[in-house]
């Protein structure tokens, strides 16, 4: 079956980017790149270069669509026409449609929406250079924007791809293996509440493999926690210590 | 003085774990106390909360804002408060009880475009936050310039017991209106207005600064002299 495509793992063990199976892909995040957003956030994950930007809460418009009870969460997953090697077109297509839905179904359940009744946040991923696992690189990304964009949140998303490649699980495929490799599992979590918030599967995994995938899912999305939370960190307080000088909350009248 | 623990926190971070009561932008979960934004975690005796560093301005009943006139319907205003929520200024509380669209014009008034120094009367989920213009020094803003600072930094801005703002609006003999909406209008003459908005600029940018009195007396050019203690300095 598999006997005339190329070997994605060699006899070492080294994928084609020289990855163990159980390594990610080199990380960069940073948060508040983008200046006439709420919040915003850019991440790099192996070739992926990708811009979150959150606008709101806000005045929904149409008026219509506004919920009484909630914010409206609104995600677009956007891939630039130069973010692949062949030019996209910039319309959105079914893959990016189904994408934007998965992201907002994957941040949702970290936000309370409830505390902004009859307002919209709108959550915007920009695709700039795009490799595998993008989806789980924008819920990332942006879990970070919504938090520099202060907005009430349980939990930051954290997200990471497994995949099965040569018949064996690997963490975090790039894209050669999501295109060649036989099985891919985006997977994204709130790290600290340990729970699901987006899980989809293409190939065949069977049971042990799939638990083996979640673990090593689990494993690797915890990484990348630790590089959001630096990234966040290093954005509102630079690594100093907190300033015990400063006046607390207080709000004196003028 | 009570000891007061502060932390850096992100949202799902563990503030604390124990009996405490969770204050604002803080969650319970099970002994844990959880922070839901980017901030300052506050342990005090009883209560925890977090003094968020970023975010939009969520309206407060008993709030100052200041507000932009953008309509003008029959029975009331309409003002831009930078709020996801436009502020309702009604009729009634302008001309009195006996207000009557039909015998009263609004217009004469406020127009589109005026500003005014208002107090946020009442706010819940279900309505638009309510205006209201009475109290003193509340109405409509004749001139000035606008600033816009991140709501989060107005508390720094005005400092404690107002230290801050006092201290920007005599050196630069302007008056200063600060909205708790981060909207703040400097009215003087036009070198007092420059040097104000810059000491309101350099505030919003430093709001984490330890030595950020010293950097504003620096920039309005008066002599560096240190910020009073905090003694007294308690409250909601």
């Amino acid at each position: 079956m598999t006997e005339e495509k190329r070997r994605l793992i060699d006899e070492n063990g080294i994928r084609t980017d020289g990855r163990r199976w159980d390594e990610l892909r080199p990380l960069k995040i940073e948060v508040g790149v983008v200046k006439n957003a709420d919040g915003s956030a850019l991440i790099e994950w192996g070739k992926n270069k990708i811009i979150a930007a959150v606008y709101g809460p806000k005045e929904m418009h149409p008026k219509h669509l506004e919920l009484a009870d909630r914010a409206f969460l609104k995600c677009r997953y956007h891939m630039a026409p130069f973010s692949v090697e062949e030019r996209k077109n910039p319309a959105p297509s079914r893959r990016e449609i189904e994408i934007s839905k998965v992201i907002r179904e994957a941040l949702q359940p970290a936000l309370f929406l409830e505390d902004y009744p009859r307002t919209a946040i709108q959550v915007y991923v920009e695709v700039l250079q795009s490799d595998g696992g993008s989806r789980v690189a924008g819920v990332t990304a942006s879990a970070l924007a919504l938090a520099d964009a202060g907005i009430n949140m349980r939990d930051l998303v954290v997200g990471c791809a497994v995949g099965k490649v040569d018949g064996k699980v690997v963490l975090d495929l790039n894209d050669i293996e999501d295109k060649e490799g036989s099985g891919d599992m985006p997977f994204t979590f709130m790290p600290n509440l340990n729970q699901v918030t987006l899980l989809q599967m293409d190939g065949l995994f069977t049971l042990d493999e799939f638990k083996q995938a979640v673990e090593l899912g689990k494993a690797g999305g915890m990484k990348v926690y630790q590089a959001q939370r630096e990234a966040l960190l290093k954005r509102y307080f630079d690594g100093a210590a907190p300033d015990s000088s400063a006046p607390a909350a207080e709000m004196m009248e003028a | 003085m009570v000891d007061i623990i502060r932390k850096q926190v992100i949202p799902g971070d563990v503030i604390v774990t124990g009996d405490y009561r969770p204050g604002s932008f803080v969650q319970r979960r099970g002994n844990d106390m959880v922070a839901l934004r980017v901030g300052l975690a506050e342990v005090a005796q009883n209560g925890v909360k977090v003094i968020p560093l970023s975010g939009a301005y969520m309206p407060r009943a008993e709030d100052m804002v200041v507000g932009k006139v953008v309509n003008v319907t029959g029975y009331g205003w309409e003002a831009d408060i930078n709020s996801c929520f436009v502020g309702y200024l009604p009729g009634q509380f302008v001309f009195g009880r006996d207000f009557s669209p039909a015998t009263h014009d609004l217009m004469t008034r406020f127009r589109v475009g005026d500003l005014l120094l208002a107090k946020i009367e009442a706010f819940d989920r279900t309505k638009d936050p309510q205006l209201s213009i009475r109290g003193p020094g509340l109405g409509k803003i004749p001139q000035g310039e606008i600033v816009r600072i991140s709501p989060m930094k107005v508390p720094r801005l005005i400092g404690r017991k107002g230290y801050m703002i006092n201290m920007i609006a005599d050196l630069t003999a302007c008056n200063v209106k600060v909205g708790q909406n981060g909207m703040i209008v400097v009215d003087g003459t036009p070198e007092g207005t420059e040097k104000a908005v810059a000491a309101i600029n350099l505030v919003q940018e430093g709001a984490h600064m330890a030595d950020l009195t010293a950097r504003v007396q620096r920039l309005l050019g008066a002599p560096v002299t240190p910020e009073p203690a905090a003694e007294g300095d308690s409250g909601e």
